[in-house]
């Protein structure tokens, strides 16, 4: 096809340019916002206008993982010297690290949990998904009785908001003994998770022809073998795209954390807003955690970017 | 050594019986092309044999053997779909190999295996690529290697070109006729095209609503279509069919049909094979375009006809005869009827002449 343009969609299609760059930094302000507070120094945090130039210093990220306490003098040379750099970073703002009798470093709340956060999302969605897909498997392949009702059963579990079922869950949490641990924010978020994976994944199952899985069975496989071989590769685009939805969800869940978890199992979301309310707050701080926060999901997403995008699109094109 | 067969087998879908108390011997070696319009059932019995449907009543055999109970893994049948089915995240040598890894043969015995068979389908410089940078014909090789290449008791086809254009459906064509004639197995091959049945069937199987219409060789089927059903379905262009009376007049047979002012001349003997065999209905007539003899002068037995519609076909031409109120279609050398409307004579020839029990559509099995 010949690019022939006219003037008018010449300006048309600049006029769109623009508005996508407008609408891409609307999008990216806060972030870079975010970024930028983690890497400031304290006293540049909150200034008006905003500081836009300053030199990067790690120390927010010190503070974030360490429990610090103030110096009440500057310190000694000597004992500057016998710092680690990175606790350098803070005694020049008139703090240190607290250590234990034998010299551990303590740290502060946040590492446990960001790692508990991991080990919520991670184990919740692997399930969830792996579930969803056997399940969607079913409902896509053989014919079950009452198919309709159940899959909008499974739907509905979805429809009440989280804050309604929080106190009834909280309650028999606490009854069965899951409250604050690991087990029971997975159950639940698997629980949550179920319902949108089964669906979306039997979309993608039902694109997936019969006739593979068929030409695997007389080729000498079993069902089982076929589902593993053939079935579960084609629907990778699917899983992909399953699990970085569910991922997002239970890594960002914040209702539940916040009322079935209060030390053991707590994850970060809970975890972040409460450090604002304590004293005076260093927002460099909070931009740390919210920063390192951002980037399981960032990774996560930009590693299966490919997936999905093909699964975003899935079924839209006949081939 | 395998032979195949069917015994009473009965199939539903919900309340639609797909196949009727079907019953069919297949020997060893043999090719057998399963022919019929879609719905017929044709699909379904093939899919039934590799275990992919089960059926609800008869016995499947596999050399003597009841297999409708056994899977299909069990069953030791290979199956080339219409679709191909090429396992889409496998390269041509994955998939090839596939059916081989589910065996517990060796890995230097699956590799030899795979190149021996992409030799005789000519893809062995395919091997690398994915199904999806093939064109159809490879595709269909690769198909058709994967389904080789266990050296399977039984390979089964549905429609197995039918995705293809023409050209390249012709190429295929003699391209599985050779390697059914090389490796020589037992095949039940499933398509609507009758030109495919015809050039590839050792027998062909000819079904319509579930029902086993007809069983023969392609000459078979050809020159003795058992009812209306297989003669109208088998040959191209159709063959031309239209209620009949006999009479006699002058010492001879008359065949007139329907709407027509005049009989076509037979051979006497005709009146003593038909009798009794019609019953009420009356009988139809049906001859191929090929047995319609057409002149430009008037001759014994040859009756004035309008020429109507006239499809050139390159070797040969196609004329629409306005015979009364009847089409009669007859295959005449190309040119030979130069415009429509121009006024020919018209004869049929008795030795091509077919008779149908109009009321069941059964043969009456008189050919003269």
């Amino acid at each position: 096809m010949a690019a022939v343009r006219t003037s008018g969609e010449v300006a048309l299609n600049r006029v769109a340019i623009v508005a996508v760059l407008l609408i891409t930094l609307i999008f990216l302000a806060p972030i870079y916002w975010i970024t930028a507070t983690a890497f400031k120094p304290r006293n540049l945090a909150t200034t008006i206008p905003p500081t836009v130039v300053f030199t990067p210093e790690i120390s927010p990220f010190v503070k974030l993982f360490t429990k610090r306490s103030q110096l009440r003098e500057a310190p000694s040379p000597e004992e500057y010297e016998a710092a680690p750099w990175w606790e350098r970073t803070i005694m020049d703002g008139g703090e240190k690290v607290v250590r234990s009798g034998r010299g551990e470093v303590q740290l502060s709340g946040y590492p446990d949990r960001f790692m508990n956060s991991l080990i919520v999302a991670i184990t919740s969605t692997v399930l969830a998904v792996g579930m969803g897909t056997f399940t969607a498997y079913g409902f896509s392949r053989f014919k079950v009785k009452g198919e309709g009702d159940l899959l909008f059963f499974i739907l509905s579990t979805r429809m009440l908001p989280p804050v309604v079922v929080a106190i009834p869950m909280f309650l028999m949490y606490r009854a069965v003994g899951l409250n604050d641990t690991h087990w029971g924010l997975i159950i639940l978020y698997t629980a949550f998770n179920l319902s949108f994976s089964v669906w979306l994944m039997k979309g993608f199952m039902d694109e997936i022809p019969k006739e593979y899985e068929e030409a695997a069975l007389v080729d000498g496989y079993t069902r089982m073998q076929a589902f593993f071989k053939v079935v579960l590769p084609e629907a990778a685009t699917g899983i992909a795209a399953t699990a970085v939805f569910c991922f997002i969800t239970a890594w960002n869940e914040y209702a539940f954390a916040l009322i079935m978890t209060n030390r053991r199992a707590q994850t970060a979301p809970p975890f972040i807003p409460s450090q604002v309310g304590s004293g005076l707050p260093d927002w460099t701080v909070i931009a740390a955690g919210t920063f390192l926060f951002l980037l399981p999901v960032a990774i996560f997403t930009f590693l299966l970017r490919n997936h999905l995008l093909r699964g975003m699109s899935f079924g839209a094109i006949r081939k | 050594m395998t032979q195949i067969e069917l015994r009473g087998v009965q199939k539903y879908f919900g309340a639609v019986q797909v196949i009727k108390n079907l019953n069919l011997k297949i020997e060893d070696n043999e090719f057998i092309v399963l022919l019929g319009q879609s719905g017929c059932g044709k699909t379904t019995t093939l899919r039934a044999i590799a275990g992919l449907e089960t059926i609800d009543d008869g016995d499947i055999l596999i050399d003597g053997a009841p297999v409708q109970h056994l899977k299909c893994s069990d069953r030791d049948i290979a199956m080339v779909f219409q679709s191909f089915s090429l396992y889409p995240h496998m390269t041509v040598y994955e998939n090839i190999a596939f059916p081989l890894r589910a065996t517990r043969i060796s890995r230097g015995e699956v590799d030899k295996e795979v190149r021996e068979i992409a030799k005789v389908l000519r893809i062995t410089d395919l091997l690398g690529r994915k199904p999806s940078a093939l064109s159809g014909g490879d595709m269909q090789r690769v198909a058709i290697g994967r389904a080789l290449v266990r050296r399977p008791k039984a390979m089964l086809m549905d429609e197995p070109i039918g995705a293809l254009d023409a050209k390249l459906r012709e190429e295929m064509r003699a391209e599985i006729k050779r390697l059914h004639l090389k490796q020589g197995s037992t095949t039940i091959y499933v398509t609507h095209d009758q030109i495919e049945a015809m050039s590839l069937a050792d027998r062909i199987v000819i079904m319509h609503e579930g029902i086993l219409q007809q069983v023969g060789t392609p000459s078979e089927v050809y020159a003795h279509p058992a009812n209306l059903f297989v003669a109208q379905f088998v040959g191209s262009p159709v063959m031309n069919v239209a209620p009949a009376t006999v009479s006699e007049s002058a010492g001879a047979a008359q065949v007139t049909v329907e709407g027509a002012g005049q009989g076509f001349a037979f051979p006497r003997e005709l009146l003593s094979r038909l009798n009794g065999k019609a019953s009420a209905g009356g009988l139809s007539l049906g001859i191929r375009p090929e047995g319609v003899i057409v002149a430009h002068q008037a001759g014994d037995g040859f009756l004035p006809v309008e020429a109507h519609i006239i499809e050139p076909l390159g070797s040969y031409d196609i004329v629409d005869l306005k015979v009364g109120s009847q089409m009669l279609r007859a295959r005449t050398r190309s040119g030979y009827v130069a415009n429509a409307g121009d006024r020919v004579y018209a004869k049929l020839d008795p030795a091509q002449a077919h008779f149908f029990d109009t009321e069941s559509g059964n043969s009456l099995g008189v050919r003269l």
